[in-house]
């Protein structure tokens, strides 16, 4: 049989990236042109900064990955393309690319969810097995998403104000540290003690979704009363007790999960997935349940990347979905 | 020789496909609809039309600003995509210089115009010599009566053509006075076989590194860039 080779855009945020997947499990190629040293002067992503890297990165970054497959247009089964969520801009220039390449050599197009992308970089590792449980932890998104087959996303729970990563970031804004916050943070957090009270936000009973502006706050005003009365606060504790909260809701919320769903597969997925605590967290919660299997993706694979895209694209192939050329950009697009 | 030309700079979307000094076919709306969702489906639209595969194609031309930064954007990710992964050349034109090809037979200095908001707009100046169209003063962002002001002083009739002229009329006529002369609603929408046509005149464009001409810095750029003067 002919091998399938899908070729994955993802431009949703302020990565170039396009990758070519073999039978939906295998990388032959996963170009990333980051941007974040153009954003750092800033602070954070400026939209109209990202829009415009990408049209100067995208031709140069397509060539590099068919390079690297060794692969012409006419091995492509399919282009897949992240369609959103994300900064429209943004994701406009990936749609843009995706759609001439698909007319240009009439080549299947299909439109991607970002986050099922993040989901499925753990299959670029190993076989899913369903059904199965993904925590999904991003600087945009914090969603527990339940899978019974291929291509089927349950979201059961989500957060109900800032994602775990935006938490991370404005954090460490606060400690003055420069952006992206979130690895600065979780190493940080590796050097103190997490001795200093911080709240947890479980929610109603039952519930699976998240809430992190309140502890977010809570360690602005910390660090605010430490200051009034003089007194000295470590970072590295105020960093080891946020992250030790942010981590505890989200292991607890999905152990409770996987064991109600009664899932065979625990995925971690997102940015926030190369955090170092919330690794250690996840595979000592999970250690005693061998019937559980726990997946966690290689950092490259956590961050954004095209290969996760063409891996669902692989998927959502077979299962016959195909967008026409008027594909959009879709940034506020459901799961 | 078949040349496709690209524009979705601003409201005005428009597709030509010319072949040596014939127009094939054009596509052409004046609407504030969405850019990204139509241009794609009119381009194999009028290709099918025309009977032209797109491996038939022998050269891209886009406007490439200055305009809507996410119009311009589209069109000029559409056309260096196309160009690159075809094989075949780029070229980028002026949107200005674009539109003020409708005032071939205009005997002055055409002036075309797009509105940038807060009384500024996107203009150039441009004459016809020799029956070729010629740019007399570089494209800029500059604020209309500071434009007109500098047209003044040169004592020519200038035609003023662009869908957005209405907005500015008063002033320029105001500081112009018989001086300015204005476009009929058929000259206000730039052409895309006008366009196409320019391309050809344009040397190729490195494809990888072919950007919008944006003419302004993304404005968390500027303030990034006084930020960084004054504390100097
Ligand atoms: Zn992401």
């Amino acid at each position: 049989m002919k091998d399938q080779l899908i070729l994955g855009i993802e431009t949703s945020c302020d990565e170039t990236a396009v990758a070519v997947v073999r039978n939906g499990r295998d990388i032959l190629a996963n170009v990333v042109a980051s941007q974040i040293e153009s954003h750092k002067r800033f602070g954070g992503v400026v939209p109209e900064i990202a829009s415009r890297h990408h049209v100067e990165e995208i031709t140069f970054v397509i060539e590099e990955a068919l390079r690297q497959a060794g692969i012409d247009y006419n091995d492509i089964t399919a282009i897949a393309v992240t369609e959103g969520p994300g900064l429209v801009g943004a994701l406009l220039i990936g749609v843009n690319a995706a759609k001439a390449l698909s007319f240009a050599h009439n080549i299947p197009l299909i439109g991607v969810h970002h986050i099922s992308g993040h989901i499925y970089a753990n299959r670029l590792i190993t076989e899913l097995k369903f059904p199965l449980l993904a925590l999904v932890v991003s600087g945009g998104h914090t969603e527990l998403v339940y899978m019974k087959e291929h291509a089927s996303f349950e979201v059961i729970g989500e957060t109900r104000d800032d994602a775990a990563g935006e938490a991370y970031d404005k954090v460490a804004r606060t400690l003055n540290m420069p952006y992206p916050g979130g690895p600065h943070i979780d190493r940080l957090a590796q050097e103190g003690e997490p001795v200093i009270k911080l709240p947890r936000s479980w929610l109603e009973e039952g519930s699976y979704d998240f809430s992190f502006s309140g502890l977010k706050s809570a360690v602005i005003n910390t660090l605010h009363n430490a200051e009034q009365r003089g007194d000295h606060i470590n970072p590295a504790d105020l960093a080891a007790s946020f992250q030790e909260s942010v981590i505890d809701v989200l292991v607890t919320k999905a152990l409770r999960a996987a064991k109600e769903y009664n899932v065979t597969q625990v995925l971690l997925a997102g940015g926030v997935a190369a955090n170092k605590g919330l690794r250690a967290a996840l595979t000592s919660a999970f250690v005693d349940i061998p019937e559980i299997e726990l997946v966690i993706p290689p950092l490259y694979l956590c961050t954004d990347n095209a290969a996760m895209i063409a891996a669902v694209g692989s998927v959502l192939y077979e299962k016959g979905k195909r967008a026409d050329l008027a594909l959009n950009a879709n940034p506020g697009l459901e799961m | 020789m078949k040349v496709l030309a690209i524009d979705t700079s601003n409201y005005v979307m428009g597709i030509a496909l010319i072949e040596e000094d014939k127009v094939l076919g054009e596509y052409i709306t004046n609407l504030q609809k969405n850019h990204s969702v139509r241009v794609m489906p009119c381009i194999e639209a009028l290709l099918k039309e025309c009977n032209v595969n797109p491996s038939e194609l022998d050269k891209i031309v886009v406007a490439k600003g200055p305009g809507s930064y996410t119009g311009v954007r589209i069109g000029v990710t559409i056309a260096k995509t196309l160009a690159w992964t075809l094989k075949i050349p780029l070229a980028g034109v002026s949107s200005l210089e674009a539109l003020a090809a409708n005032g071939r037979f205009f005997n002055g200095y055409i002036s075309p115009l797009f509105d940038a908001r807060r009384g500024q707009v996107y203009t150039g100046l441009y004459e016809y010599r020799g029956g070729i169209l010629e740019a007399v003063q570089e494209d800029r962002n500059i604020l209309l009566t500071d434009w007109a002001e500098a047209l003044k002083v040169m004592k020519r009739p200038v035609l003023f053509l662009g869908n957005d002229v209405s907005l500015h009329q008063e002033s320029l006529k105001e500081i112009l006075g018989e001086h300015s002369v204005f476009g009929s609603v058929s000259l206000h929408s730039p052409r895309p076989n006008e366009l196409a046509f320019l391309g050809l005149t344009k040397p190729d464009d490195d494809i990888h590194k072919f950007v919008p001409n944006y003419i302004r810095l993304a404005e968390a750029e500027t303030k990034w860039l006084e930020q960084q003067n004054n504390s100097l």
